[in-house]
């Protein structure tokens, strides 16, 4: 259960999907701007993270052994099938729900933190349960980078900065700011 | 950019460079920019998998453009990348071990780089072979300086070296942070902020010429 919670943990601050690790960073960038749309952002990212964690283990215990070299092309599809159905699926069987995560799912397809959540829990051999809790850790850090990030920049708003910062480069410093404080919580465990 | 007015060729492989250069201007393919250049080696390897990638796909999607129903060429396209991924994955671990190492899941990471899908749905699906062609070139270029420009600034302040060789003098006290994550953040963000200020600068020069150049905002959904 230990490892189970360190992996969690570890996946959610310490080695955070976005801010360390650098995954998930066009919904990081694109939809930062309101507290409310990240939420709405993250919590489309971890249901579609866990649901991706299943079709990887079921992937790689089932298919992948005997062809390793399908390895992206398996994943990639997998996740664009699963983003399509469940969509689908929402919009029929929770109408409340598919207004609120709206676009952001089929957005969530071609979002590196998914496919990379894939990735990483391949090359570190997790079996379904690990991948499972990797998954939730994932998704709540990316949400919780998320929804930091849309604080900060609705506080912006009001800030005078000078015109030629009003883009995307102030808004990476203060990536860059944010990253170095979680950095803080490398103490906590020793590197994954 | 739907129908384009037919453009001189040299003009579809500089746009890349600078006009719209992907990472700079576009905002697109940031976490390999952010991810893997901490050295400048590791730079050179993933732009080299990125111009292998898009100069494939582009070349195959333009000379099947033609026979792919638009229903599904998201998908096709899709497929295709991740072919060309596949493979240039396989040619980095079989020649450069180390490097492929070093660039771990970022290579495969490609497939959702939305440089490469964004170039397929912008311009190969609606181009011929040859200017597909010199598009890519001309993207990947672009991709290539900004990611050298990057691994430089924090290979050289992170670790005192550029590609290993010592630069900065025996007594140099190295930047750690700037090989580290929040590095690559700041580092790119304080690139942006030149850029947008050297812009800014050269339009209240020709201020009558004002082309609604507002800044790339939101563009990176």
């Amino acid at each position: 259960m230990g490892d189970l919670i360190w992996i969690l943990v570890s996946a959610a601050v310490v080695n955070n999907f976005t801010l360390a690790l650098f995954l998930g960073l066009c919904p990081f960038l694109g939809v930062s701007g309101k507290v409310e749309t990240a939420v709405r952002m993250g919590a489309a990212n971890i249901f579609v993270m866990v649901l991706t964690a299943l079709a990887v283990w079921v992937l790689n215990t089932f298919l992948l052994v005997s062809a390793p070299y399908l390895r992206i092309i398996a994943f990639i599809i997998v996740i664009a099938s699963l983003v399509q159905i469940v969509e689908m699926a929402i919009k029929k069987l929770s109408p409340a729900l598919f207004q609120a995560l709206g676009i952001y799912l089929p957005l969530i397809t071609t979002n590196c933190a998914i496919l990379g959540l894939a990735i990483f829990s391949t090359n570190r051999g997790y079996g379904l349960l690990e991948g499972l809790f990797f998954a939730v850790g994932g998704g709540l850090g990316l949400t919780l980078a998320l929804v930091l990030m849309a604080s900060i920049r609705e506080n912006l708003e009001l800030a005078d900065v000078p015109d030629f910062a009003k883009n995307m480069g102030l808004v990476l410093i203060l990536a860059g700011a944010l990253s170095l404080a979680f950095m803080g919580f490398a103490g906590m465990f020793s590197a994954a | 950019m739907s129908p384009r007015k037919p453009t001189p060729p040299s003009q579809e492989l500089i746009k890349g460079v600078w006009r719209e250069n992907p990472v700079l201007v576009q905002l697109l393919g940031l976490c390999p920019a952010l991810a893997v250049t901490n050295s400048v080696a590791n730079s050179l390897a993933m732009s080299a998998a990125v111009l292998f990638v898009l100069v494939g796909s582009s070349l195959l999607v333009s000379t099947i453009k033609r026979i792919v129903p638009s229903d599904v060429r998201i998908s096709t396209y899709i497929l295709i990348i991740a072919t060309f991924v596949t493979i240039a994955d396989m040619i980095l671990e079989a020649s450069v071990p180390a490097v492929h190492k070093e660039l771990g899941a970022f290579v495969a990471l490609i497939v959702v780089n939305c440089i490469i899908l964004g170039r397929q749905e912008a311009f190969a699906s609606r181009n011929s072979v040859g200017r597909s062609l010199l598009d890519a070139v001309g993207m990947s270029i672009g991709f290539t300086l900004t990611m050298v420009l990057m691994g430089t600034v924090r290979e050289v302040l992170g670790n005192g070296t550029f590609l290993g060789i010592s630069v900065m003098g025996p007594h140099y006290e190295p930047w750690v942070i700037m090989i580290l994550p929040p590095g690559g953040f700041l580092t790119l963000g304080t690139i942006l902020l030149v850029f947008s200020w050297i812009k800014r600068r050269g339009e209240e020069r020709a201020k009558p010429a004002t082309a609604a150049a507002g800044p790339a905002v939101g563009k990176a959904a």
